[in-house]
């Protein structure tokens, strides 16, 4: 799992929304599994790229016509399944999607984005708006993915949380890498830019 | 058994605006110059309308003038949608579009199923109808359409993320747009005749015509409405959608105005 971390503002969520090609880049290119990114179908490349959002973006109706979006296909229960997986009851499936709360809403969202089975799965901060209980929830399932052999990237502006998630860090600062390498390497960086991220991001208070 | 009321019933039917504008006086509601205006206005308009209408009508059963007319009616609405749905990006092409494909399918079935016969004197009030009573669910549904994009840009774009295309992300916002403009056109059409008597029936009435065959005239001219409607906003809010995204299914950036 590789983790990007910076200061807001930095250009992180850019760099996940031009993976899977919500937004083009203006120079440079982006390739995957080998194939430059423009080539590909951007539908088919989405599914294979998924993405879970800052903010939860449950869509009107109930659960499980949520998962339908990503899957058409899928019978309930292949959905009590999906649920489960990300700590809901199977109970959920005919609940309105709008009324459940903002962890449970954003666990629907990852539920939601592995209907799809991607191979990559990019997170923008998606613990920033949520509960202690489903942010280890989401941590814990995209520990197991990423384990499971998707390639997990995972955007934080919080030091505790990649300390407990990163096999790789990517520190970006003002649009540009600052830092790549393991979690401990990090706080041994004696470039003034991280050190200032570090800092701020140490007296944060999640 | 035709209506005429004469230049001098029109003179003595402006004694209505006059008590309007008594009233606006006593009440000091200073409203007597705008009444004045718009009465003044409403009557050089229609006066000219109706002059061009003679000329074209008289054009020894020519419709290509009539043509014309309906063309620029079009154009005219179109630019009036655009104006009142200023922030929608590239609406006047849209709205053209839309009020000509609504005009080639109801006119299409009323003359060429030889509901009315094709004339001049059927061709131009049938467009009018057409294109007015289209424009006001035209700017609703594309300044809907504008908007649910805009402030639902969360929802669309993760719908984007699960590999949906741009039509399909569009689709459930583009739908209530949709609903929301036809409503009150079903409702209205509904409430017909119970409520007031719609303005093609009543004058004919007024002209002499028998009741019932008013009422007929009545009924298609509201069915072609109901098709006019549908068919416009239908055309303009797909158009809408689909200029609010790139060809490689990205939803544009739509800047907020500044609050």
């Amino acid at each position: 799992m590789t983790v990007v971390a910076g200061p807001s503002g930095s250009g992180k969520s850019t760099l996940l929304r031009l993976c899977n090609r919500l937004e083009r880049p203006s120079s440079g290119r982006i390739w995957f599994r080998g194939v430059e990114i423009d080539e590909l179908d951007p539908m088919a490349l989405r599914r294979r790229v998924g993405m879970v959002f800052q903010r939860p973006t449950p869509f009107g109706g109930t659960v499980i016509e949520n998962l339908r979006v990503a899957d058409p296909e899928i019978d309930e229960p292949a959905a009590g399944a999906l649920l489960t997986r990300v700590g809901l009851d199977a109970t959920f499936i005919g609940r309105a999607a709008h009324e459940l709360s903002s962890g449970e809403a954003q666990r629907l969202c990852l539920a939601r984005t592995l209907a799809t089975d991607p191979e990559v799965l990019l997170m923008d901060e998606p613990t920033s708006s949520v509960d202690s209980r489903s942010r280890a929830v989401l941590e814990d399932l995209a520990r197991e993915l990423a384990v499971g052999g998707v390639a997990v990237v995972w955007v934080t502006h919080d030091m505790r949380q990649l300390r407990r998630l990163a096999d790789n860090v990517v520190v970006m600062v003002g649009g540009r890498i600052a830092h790549t390498g393991p979690p401990e390497s990090v706080e041994r960086d004696a470039s003034a830019a991280v050190r200032a991220f570090v800092a701020e991001s140490e007296g944060g208070d999640e | 058994m035709t209506v005429d009321i004469g230049w001098t019933g029109l003179v003595l039917a402006f004694v209505l605006v006059a008590v309007a504008i008594a009233l606006s006086w006593w009440q000091r509601l200073a409203l007597e110059r705008s009444l004045v205006w718009a009465s003044v206005r409403a009557l050089v308009q229609l006066l000219l309308v109706g002059v061009a209408l003679r000329f074209v009508l008289d054009a020894d059963g020519s419709i290509a003038w009539a043509w014309v007319w309906v063309l620029l009616m079009i154009v005219f609405a179109s630019f009036t949608v655009r104006v009142r749905a200023r922030e929608v990006p590239g609406l006047w092409p849209l709205a053209i579009a839309s009020f000509g494909a609504a005009a080639v399918v109801s006119l299409g079935v009323l003359f060429g199923l030889g509901v009315f016969a094709l004339e001049a004197r059927t061709l131009i009030p049938m467009a009018g109808l057409v294109v007015g009573n289209s424009m006001a669910a035209t700017v609703l549904v594309s300044r809907r359409v504008f908007e649910e994009l805009r402030d639902k840009r969360d929802e669309v774009e993760a719908r984007l993320a699960l590999g949906a295309s741009s039509a399909d992300a569009a689709r459930p916002y583009v739908r209530a747009a949709l609903r929301t403009a036809l409503i009150p056109q079903i409702e209205a059409t509904k409430a017909v005749g119970l409520v007031f008597l719609p303005g093609a029936m009543t004058g004919l009435i007024l002209a002499g015509v028998d009741p019932l065959d008013a009422v007929q005239v009545q009924v298609a001219v509201m069915y072609l409405i109901l098709g006019s409607v549908a068919t416009t906003t239908v055309v303009i809010a797909l158009g809408v959608s689909r200029r609010l995204f790139t060809t490689d299914h990205r939803l544009v950036r739509i800047d907020r105005p500044a609050a």
